[in-house]
């Protein structure tokens, strides 16, 4: 019996033993898949096998971006992308909460708005660039209202859907314990969507910051996306690529936000 | 028709009818119902599936309006004002986000009547029941049959003067739903509220009502009315099954139905 348990006990451990061994592979090789092609990009370029002029290489980029932090300049445009992308991500959130609350209070509504949304999303909305610099000139409020219009119309679309697929008879309970509809919305509709808000928000948070790089492609003196548009126009590639690797940080750090956000509100749930 | 002249009546139907309407036509789901509910009394509504029960006991809870017909209130205290109903829906629909007890006092929470009395009511009840140490649960925590009892107390914290129970053992297993409809039974005979049951288990029906309404096929009316007389030693659920009277009900309900389909 006892020679049993520890017989479970060593398969159990060697389990987690070969979990773990799993994990640091993969973070291992993870890693060296992106060594290795620092690795190779620098040699290359330092060899004379692909054009540093217009190719670039790891250690121009780390220059550029040195220099860039040595005047400050670097935080100025990062700073300036992230403030639009987050104006830009709490205004979709709210713009789409309600709006597709009210969707869900009229169905009437819904139905007569529902080919304009669908027609909407599926917009290119870099269309609409050039008519948003000659209403709103060039400058923070094009961008914000870009990075807007990517996001605002798919996230009306998804809440909405979710707060229709909601169990009708919890709305029953509700009417049949004497709450009217905005409280079926409040206590029920509401908090069994909120796998919906927190996927949405995912979407949203990466959309945003596709409107705001087109934006800024378009319309700024500043920003990560001006800082690319100018560097291609100069000639500066390692200008570019550098903005590129930033976006991809920012991203994945706007990513990592919201999955802490979204750890803390399943915790109340 | 006949009515228990004992009591006075609390609800009156007259006449009920009701049809779903679509594109594709009319469908005429009740036609005709009367019937009265005395006060204390407990109903069982029995009939083919897909009959109507449900619409039947939408029209008393007033979720939905009569196409023809009325319903007449008669308070005890002669007053006019429909009587407050709870409604036990087939599922307990307990809120996965919110504490048993969360859930307990939502329908007090809606209408504002988080006193102190009501809480104190509640307690009580969940200490009868044996769900107060579950009350910082989950609901998921929680058996099925304490879970349907949790949906009782949450129907019962608004001190309704008619209960309405749709099928609310049905989603549960046969062992649990014995225990449960005897539970919930004795839980209703105890506190003399009148309650209207819809089911399609005649011997629930039988052990659990003083009266049971025999529904026809779509649409429905009531085609027959069954006063339950029981000769039982106690109050319990088993006692009522093993009466003497009740496997010739079981019968008379049995034919008055197979001759339905």
């Amino acid at each position: 019996m006892k020679n049993k348990k520890r017989q479970e006990l060593s398969a159990q451990e060697l389990y987690l033993k070969k979990h773990r061994q799993h994990k640091r592979v993969v973070s291992f090789s993870r890693l060296f898949v992106f060594l290795f092609f620092l690795l190779v990009w620098e040699l290359a370029s330092d060899f004379g096998f692909i054009d540093s002029f217009f190719f670039s290489s790891p250690s121009l980029v780390m220059q550029c971006a040195y220099r860039m932090m040595l005047d400050g300049s670097l935080f100025v445009h990062i700073g300036v992308t992230l403030l639009e992308t987050l104006i830009s991500f709490l205004l979709v959130f709210l713009l789409g909460i309600t709006t597709a609350m009210l969707l869900w209070y009229s169905d009437k509504l819904s139905e007569i708005l529902e080919p304009y949304l669908v027609i909407l999303n599926s917009l290119p909305k870099s269309a609409l660039a050039p008519l948003l610099i000659v209403w709103l000139g060039t400058g923070i409020k094009t961008i914000i209202v870009a990075g807007i219009s990517v996001a605002v119309f798919g996230s009306i679309i998804s809440l909405y859907t979710g707060f229709h697929e909601v169990d009708k008879n919890k709305l029953t309970l509700i009417r049949t314990l004497g709450g009217n509809k905005r409280d079926s919305f409040m206590k029920v509709v509401l908090p069994s969507s909120i796998p919906t808000v927190i996927s949405t928000i995912k979407v949203n948070i990466g959309l945003a910051l596709v409107g705001v790089i087109i934006g800024e492609f378009l319309a700024a003196r500043q920003g990560l996306g001006y800082l690319i548009i100018y560097g291609s126009q100069v000639f500066q590639l390692h200008m570019v690529i550098m903005s590129i690797v930033l976006l991809c940080i920012i991203a994945l750090g706007l990513y990592q936000g919201i999955q802490l956000l979204e750890r803390k509100v399943t915790k109340w749930f | 028709m006949e009515t228990d002249t004992s009591k006075p009546p609390i609800l009156t139907l007259q006449n009920i009818g009701y049809s779903y309407h679509s594109l594709q036509g009319e469908t005429l789901a009740l036609s005709d119902i009367s019937f009265q509910v005395a006060e204390g009394e407990f109903i069982a509504i029995v009939g083919p599936s897909g009959c109507g029960k449900s619409t039947l006991l939408s029209i008393i809870a007033r979720l939905i309006e009569p196409e023809n017909g009325t319903i007449i209130i008669q308070n005890p205290d002669g007053s006019i004002h429909y009587p407050h109903i709870g409604y036990m829906l087939q599922k307990d629909y307990l809120f996965e986000w919110r504490s048993v007890y969360d859930n307990v006092i939502l329908g007090l929470e809606l209408n504002k009547k988080k006193t102190k009395e009501n809480l104190d009511y509640v307690n009580t009840m969940l200490k009868e029941y044996g769900l107060y140490e579950f009350k910082n649960k989950k609901p998921s925590e929680l058996s099925g049959g304490m879970k349907q009892r949790a949906a009782l107390i949450r129907t019962l914290a608004l001190k309704p003067q008619i209960l309405l129970l749709d099928e609310p053992f049905s989603a549960l297993d046969y062992q649990t739903r014995l225990q449960v409809s005897g539970d919930i039974g004795e839980i209703i005979h105890q506190s003399k509220i009148t309650a209207i049951l819809v089911t399609h288990d005649l011997s629930e029906a039988i052990s659990l009502a003083d009266k049971v309404f025999i529904l026809s096929s779509r649409p429905a009316t009531i085609k027959k009315e069954l006063p339950i007389l029981l000769t039982k030693k106690s109050d319990s659920l088993i006692a009522s099954r093993n009466a003497p009277e009740f496997a010739s009900y079981f019968n008379e309900l049995w034919e008055a139905l197979s001759n339905e389909k």
